[in-house]
């Protein structure tokens, strides 16, 4: 680790209904450092990720982003340092084109002409996609379309990277992939998922999330070897899967 | 989920002949150009109606497109065809006798002025639809400098269209699937429930595309991406379309 990258201190959020979301989250992410948090369905885990960016506003506690307070005030320049990939593609590809939904992020920061055709072309090609610029999203195959999703924030030049639920809907080769492009970043990343297996392959660290509270953190081969913690918060392996392979 | 061409683009026919390769915006122009050049030209000129659909066609045959496909597409215009039908019949004033009918001379000319120039009309639009991706024709409107409010309507409506109606088409399989079969009206409950429910879906899709946008530095403008303006040349070659329109529009008003 060469410093934090995220540091999230006492986080608290509550839905309008007053019931609890996060319940004094405290998470440490080093730069460079890739992260699964795990956690079963409505554990809070989108929740945290949109508190990464300043889309939602704590409550309680603070959320740093490379020293940054996420607040108001820093919105703009956090939303560069965080790329969040949503779950469902079809939600973040909104443009007619893939070239315009890359560059919709850049432009907004500013980037225009040259630099941002640059940053489109970067941007693809890392996720294997150069070439596609010109095609429209719902052209693509669900993996196409995540990968993109993918390039859209990557072309922000963001310092961390946030998957919500890269794998869901993929089929396994658009699942390995995503995982081959994702091993290729050197970028501070956080996977939320409860795909342990993809967890296992991806993040050498794992935090578990579970009714807004943070139940464990530590190497993810040791948390999914612990089968009594994973069944305490409805995480399961796939049948006849030990963590021992890779 | 699959990759499949969707219903948005339906309309282009792949090509890459130079009229494909034109920037939208010209051939935007043009088309409005053609137009009015259609709209200006005198209602008994019948040889500058013939004219105007030449140009057209020599278009078409230019660009390699299936001239019968695109013609099987001004069906479109059939709607808007039966109320010129109907012209002859309501209109005011002389009447002739047609095989023992007795139609209005002003609504036979209204009739044919629909018919003829609509027909032009939409066939002019037909020809752009072939040529230009939507994306390009919504690239073409904002280099236009069109509102951004409307190509990004535009632009959502499009995205959205395949995404809306495979979600519908899944729900009527589920519904099928499940025995529904309606025959009565009383049945209906079931399609208008899906209605509903597709609605209030699409509803919090928009929400969720809109939380994306913001997580990328989103603030309510969207910003103007396409930066490759038409060429001086591509405009003129663009132009030869109107121009030549009107050359004919202008001869037959001379006459």
């Amino acid at each position: 680790m060469t410093g934090a990258a995220v540091e999230i201190r006492g986080l608290c959020f509550a839905y309008p209904d007053g019931r609890p979301a996060l319940q004094a989250v405290d998470l440490d992410v080093g730069a460079g450092e890739r992260v699964a948090v795990l956690g079963p369905n409505g554990a809070g885990k989108t929740t945290l990720v949109l508190h990464l960016n300043g889309i939602l506003s704590p409550q309680a506690g603070s959320v740093r982003v490379g020293g940054l307070v996420v607040a108001p005030a820093t919105q703009a320049e956090v939303r560069r340092r965080v790329g969040i990939v949503f779950q469902d593609p079809d939600d973040q590809l909104f443009m007619p084109t893939v070239a315009d939904d890359v560059a919709f992020g850049p432009a907004n920061l500013g980037v225009e002409g040259e630099a941002l055709d640059q940053r489109v072309v970067a941007a693809l090609d890392v996720v294997g996609m150069a070439g596609h610029q010109a095609r429209a999203p719902h052209h693509l195959s669900f993996g196409q379309r995540r990968r993109v999703a993918v390039a859209t924030v990557l072309s922000m030049e963001p310092d961390v990277l946030v998957l919500d639920e890269p794998t869901s809907n993929l089929d396994p080769a658009a699942r390995r992939e995503l995982a081959d492009v994702l091993a290729t970043l050197s970028l501070t990343t956080l996977v939320v998922t409860h795909d342990l297996p993809y967890a296992l392959e991806l993040c050498p660290r794992s935090v578990i999330l579970d009714d807004g509270r943070i139940v464990a953190d530590g190497p993810t081969a040791d948390l999914l070897a612990d089968r009594d913690l994973l069944a305490q918060h409805r995480l399961e392996l796939p049948r006849g899967f030990h963590p021992s392979w890779r | 989920m699959g990759a499949g061409h969707g219903r948005t683009d339906g309309l282009y026919v792949a090509g890459d002949g130079r009229l494909h390769r034109l920037p939208a915006e010209a051939k935007i122009v043009a088309t409005v150009g053609y137009v009015v050049a259609v709209v200006a030209t005198p209602r008994d000129a019948f040889w500058a109606f013939a004219a105007h659909g030449a140009l057209l066609l020599a278009l078409a045959r230019a660009a390699s497109l299936p001239v019968g496909a695109l013609v099987r597409r001004l069906r479109i215009e059939v709607p808007f065809l039966a109320f010129a039908v109907f012209l002859p019949l309501v209109g005011t004033g002389p009447r002739i006798d047609v095989v023992g009918l007795p139609l209005s001379r002003a609504g036979l000319w209204g009739a044919w002025t629909i018919l003829a120039k609509g027909t032009l009309g939409v066939g002019a639009s037909i020809l752009l639809a072939a040529t230009t991706p939507v994306a390009g024709i919504l690239g073409g409107l904002d280099r236009l400098r069109l509102p951004r409010a409307f190509t990004a309507i535009a632009g959502s409506m499009v995205r959205y269209l395949d995404v809306i109606v495979g979600e519908a088409e899944r729900m009527h399989v589920a519904r099928q699937s499940r025995g529904y079969d309606p025959r009565w009206l009383g049945q209906a409950r079931g399609a208008a429930a899906s209605a509903g429910t597709l609605f209030v879906r699409s509803y919090e899709r928009g929400e969720r595309v809109h939380l994306a946008m913001l997580a990328r530095g989103y603030t309510g403008s969207l910003p103007r991406l396409c930066a490759v303006p038409a060429t001086a040349g591509d405009w003129a070659t663009a132009a030869l379309l109107p121009v030549a329109a009107a050359l004919v529009t202008l001869t037959a008003n001379l006459r």
